[in-house]
């Protein structure tokens, strides 16, 4: 079973192949035929001759790329079962942001999932995850350690309500990812009852207008003029993530820096961000639902693309499921792809899924819109804090 | 435990002092007694209990995890405790995975679509109470046992919290006195009022609670030996003393030391109460009981630490010595005996003396210390002079306008009003601290680092370099990190220079531009240098801060390690350092 599966789907430079239906999964570089799980920029990119996705993530392509991002486009409805060339395709909800999907493949008596990224935790914004049974299942492992466990999402909004309540005289701003992230925050905060407007940083504008056309109620979201600024004390707002170390968050009154990614569980990234009120929200799939997940394939084989593969391989083994890392090149989306190396906070070694995960080049190219420094490579020697003094203790000195 | 939890750890990333009082008076608004009052025990540091080992926390988990799995875990976090607060998981959790999304569980559904209730007793999530006395009745055996408990039934911040609770990490960035200023703001009362009171009570506090609220009358039992405030000078400058009328002024040294408050009083059974506290409030008797034997009087001096040998004062690096032991060995206090050098008296038998002029104070101290007859404290003599001029010449040589061989501790001078109560805080104008000239070197800026709170969205925390032979010539190395010193206008220029002239990034940290032909000079002042085998030059500065930025100054001609060298050797024995010439 495992040669057939792995004839039915191979690796090539531009990412997985299935040389069946002749056609690319999320390829980090231009192919013929591409078929996309979701609108993320690092697993949809523009310049395919063909794609093939759900019609909110075509709609979502063109909102960030133009209405020409690739030479052609064919929508695919969930669950319809689909011939192309040799093998059977069809499109089932993974629950990450809206229009996302997961790609089955079969040929024979062979069931392959790809499953792009995906999360269990309710998300007001789009459709559930739903388990596909199959022989091999393609995961992330962007989460893969048994350390993220992420909070239910519905306390951390309401941390940040709680806090707008408690500094009425601060603005809060909250750096989420411009795609989904972004979305759902607006929306569980409207699930709280926050019925405040929530202001948004101009790079949200397009994708927020874009989901309410879809239905999504997310109330009323105005764009921040820049000289409103000062005067948005007690207010929420909501900016790309790396706005909020930007100029752009300076003129705000006296800001409380937010942040709502997975990334948050560990304090030590919070801090490196400069973050003051971490909120743990996440659209990927925490240890406990990528193991849950993984079980409820009943696969009998796991193929881990990108993320913290070590652990996530090792749990599989320690469980008699045959697993290896595909060492995929050029995803870690926008939440993946959080612009602090691990292990940098203490200054020792980066560890070993980092050291062969990603290089410079699997990295770059993202979408246009995307905020570049998120982009770049952050292959690091050991950061030079480690190495430069730090001054002594401040307890020195007798201060008069 | 959970509630308090999210507390400390909002706090921990909270930079602003107002912001953090806010915080604490929320929770102690919102939170019953008697949990308030163990968090309030807890923040200021009056808890007492068995404290736990890493090993134990480390041996808990063995049990629970997958070895592999919890080495790869602390690897990324870097941290144990909040590795393990993280991973842990509650043993009827572990063979059947957990439900899917299960902290925000969709609701479980019967065969008719309906929602069935969820089965099982919830754990009984312990309070911070119960975790106090717990800790302070529980045996070395037990331990273990009940601290898995705890955990099972906490969430991850609750975890944490625990952890670094019974590991004494809990560091949070609040002191003592913030704590009980949090207090006082429930009640518009003046954090004084509080500290007056403080000595008479005992966790959970809560007839102190209800008298802020209140609901109850003063708490009895004074604290016959109360922490008062100190008062802390303004920096001057040329511009400040071409305004001030030197005659109107006394001067003292300023001495390398720690400032100091040692407080004694009766208690209601005539007994003497002898406290030292920190500048900020903190009792830290129990790190210097050969003072605290010294002590033997009523009254509340002011006055700075020092490490006296044969009568001499010694540099801040032999302070630092004791300073960084943990436990008081007879032979630590043999070898580095406490001194304190007073410098104001504030009560003298019962008596307030605050409101009282500098100069009376100071003649009253006079008096009180020739009568003490303590060896291990006398006063901080003043320096006489006329004009600023000749105080100038007295701060320049400290060795020749009377300190002798003790200059090298003094850090310059303090000028404070003849006519000057002694008030809480940094008022403007009474009294002002007149440094010694800082130590100047040019170093080139290597890495920038974003700064925190306001400061975030800046790079405004700068590595800088300086030049030595490497094994392929010349290179910069490493030898400080400064963030203060630059005017706003020059913070905007230097981040502009950062973002401009990046070549690596690290997360937070960039590297900029550097080499022979290209870099940013810049000035940084600095107070002295030890040596430090924790860093690659081999020194670490005390104080340094940005000076000037030469942006004319080629990187080439910055300052070499040995200038450093050189400072550092001459440092213990030269008198006083000598500014650098352009
Ligand atoms: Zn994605």
């Amino acid at each position: 079973m495992a040669t057939r599966a792995a004839d039915l789907l191979t690796l090539t430079p531009q990412g997985l192949y299935c040389p069946g239906g002749d056609f690319h999964v999320d390829p980090t570089r231009p192919v013929e035929r591409a078929l996309i799980t979701h609108g993320h920029s690092d697993h949809a990119r523009s310049g395919h001759g063909h794609v093939m996705a759900t019609a909110e993530t075509l709609a979502i392509m063109a909102v960030r790329y133009g209405s020409d991002f690739a030479g052609g486009a064919q929508e695919a409805v969930l669950g319809e079962v689909m011939r192309i060339g040799d093998v059977l395709v069809t499109f089932v909800p993974a629950g990450h942001v809206l229009g996302s999907a997961q790609i089955v493949i079969e040929q024979g008596k062979c069931r392959l999932v790809v499953s792009g990224d995906y999360k269990r935790g309710r998300d007001p914004t789009c459709l559930p995850y739903e388990p596909v049974r199959c022989d091999v299942f393609i995961t992330e492992a962007t989460f893969g350690l048994p350390v993220f466990r992420h909070p239910d999402a519905r306390a951390e909004t309401d941390k940040l309500i709680e806090s707008a309540r408690l500094f009425p005289e601060r603005a809060h701003i909250v750096g989420a990812y411009a795609l989904g992230k972004a979305q759902r925050v607006m929306a569980l905060l409207r699930e709280a009852g926050y019925d405040r407007p929530i202001y948004l940083h101009g790079a949200m504008e397009r994708l927020t207008s874009f989901y309410k056309e879809q239905g999504v109620g997310l109330g009323d979201t105005p764009r921040v003029a820049p000289d409103e600024r000062p005067k948005l004390a007690g207010e929420i707002v909501i900016c790309p993530p790396s706005a909020i170390q930007e100029i752009w968050a300076r003129k705000f009154p006296d800001p409380v820096t937010a942040f709502a990614s997975g990334w948050m569980r560990v304090r030590a990234r919070a801090r490196q961000k400069g973050v003051e009120l971490p909120l743990v929200i996440s659209d990927h799939c925490d240890w406990d639902d990528l193991c849950r997940s993984i079980l409820e394939t009943g696969a009998g084989e796991v193929w881990v693309t990108h993320g913290q593969e070590d652990a996530l391989v090792h749990w599989c083994l320690s469980r008699g499921i045959k697993a290896r890392p595909l060492h995929l090149l050029g995803y870690g989306d926008e939440e993946g792809d959080a612009d602090v190396v691990p292990g940098e906070a203490e200054g020792g070694d980066l560890p070993s899924p980092l050291r062969g995960g990603s290089t410079a080049e699997g990295r770059r190219g993202g979408g246009q819109d995307e905020d570049v420094s998120t982009l770049e490579p952050h292959l690091a020697p050991p950061p030079p804090g480690s190495a430069s003094p730090s001054p002594p203790s401040p307890q020195g000195g007798g201060d008069q | 435990m959970n509630r308090f939890a999210h507390l400390i750890d909002r706090i921990g990333y909270e930079p602003r002092r107002n912001a953090k009082i806010r915080l604490m008076a929320d929770y102690f608004r919102h939170t019953p007694d008697p949990e308030r009052g163990f968090a309030l025990a807890a923040l200021t540091g009056a808890l007492s209990f068995r404290h736990a080992k890493p090993n134990l926390i480390r041996g808990l988990m063995a049990e629970r995890s997958d070895p592999v799995l919890f080495g790869l875990s602390w690897d990324y976090v870097g941290d144990l405790s909040e590795t393990v607060a993280l991973m842990w998981r509650a043993p009827d959790d572990t063979a059947p995975l957990p439900a899917i999304g299960h902290n925000n569980p969709p609701e479980p559904l019967d065969a008719s679509g309906e929602p069935v209730a969820l089965e099982g007793p919830l754990p009984h999530v312990p309070s911070l109470s119960e975790v106090v006395e717990g800790l302070a009745t529980a045996g070395k055996t037990e331990l273990p046992r009940l601290l898995a408990t705890w955990l099972d039934a906490l969430d991850e911040t609750g975890r944490w919290a625990l952890l670094k609770l019974i590991t004494s990490e809990l560091r949070i960035g609040v002191s003592a006195r913030l704590a009980k200023t949090a207090v006082a703001s429930l009640g518009d009362l003046d954090p004084d009022e509080i500290e007056h009171v403080w000595h008479g009570l005992a966790p959970p506090y809560e007839e102190l609670f209800a008298w802020v609220e209140g609901r109850g009358p003063r708490p009895e039992g004074e604290n016959p030996a109360p922490f008062r405030p100190p008062m802390l000078a303004h920096p001057v400058e040329e511009e400040d003393l071409a305004r001030l009328d030197a005659a109107e002024f006394m001067a003292e040294w300023k001495w390398d030391g720690i400032r100091l408050q040692a407080a004694t009083g009766r208690d209601g059974h005539g007994r003497l109460v002898r406290r030292i506290y920190s500048r900020t409030g903190e009792d830290v008797s129990g790190a210097f009981p050969d003072l605290v034997e010294a002590l033997d009087f009523e009254a509340t001096l002011d006055g700075e630490l020092l490490i006296l040998r044969d009568g001499r004062v010694q540099s801040f690096n032999v302070l630092q010595q004791r300073l960084n032991r943990k436990v008081v060995t007879p032979k630590m206090l043999l070898e580095y005996p406490a001194h304190l050098r007073c410098y104001d008296i504030l009560a003298e038998d019962g008596e307030d003396l605050r409101h009282l002029p500098f100069a009376e104070r100071r003649k009253r101290l006079e008096a009180f210390v020739a009568r003490l007859g303590e060896p291990r404290i006398d006063v901080s003599p003043l320096v006489p002079f006329s004009t600023w001029g000749e105080l100038a010449v007295a701060r320049a040589d400290p060795a020749s306008a009377g300190a002798g061989l003790d200059a090298d501790a003094i850090e310059g001078c303090m000028l404070k009003r003849a006519d000057s109560p002694y008030l809480p805080g940094r008022p403007k104008g009474p009294w002002w601290k007149w440094k010694r000239d800082p130590f100047l070197v040019d170093a080139v800026m290597m890495y920038a680092q974003r700064g925190h709170g306001k400061r975030s969205s800046f790079y405004s925390d700068y590595t800088f370099g300086v030049w030595r032979d490497g094994p392929e010539g010349e290179e910069l190395v490493p030898v400080g990190k400064a963030y203060s010193g630059f005017t706003d206008q020059e913070l905007l220029k230097l981040d502009r220079f950062v973002r401009n002239n990046t070549v690596n990034r690290f997360g937070p940290v960039r590297e900029v531009t550097y080499g022979f032909d290209r870099g940013l000079v810049l000035e940084v002042a600095f107070e002295g240098l030890q040596r430090s085998t924790r860093h690659k030059s081999g020194v670490a500065m005390r104080f340094p801060r940005i000076n000037r930025i030469r942006w004319d100054k080629p990187a080439r001609e910055a300052d070499r390690i040995e200038y450093l060298e050189r400072i550092l050797q001459k440092g213990e024995t030269e008198l006083h350092p000598m500014r650098k010439a352009g």
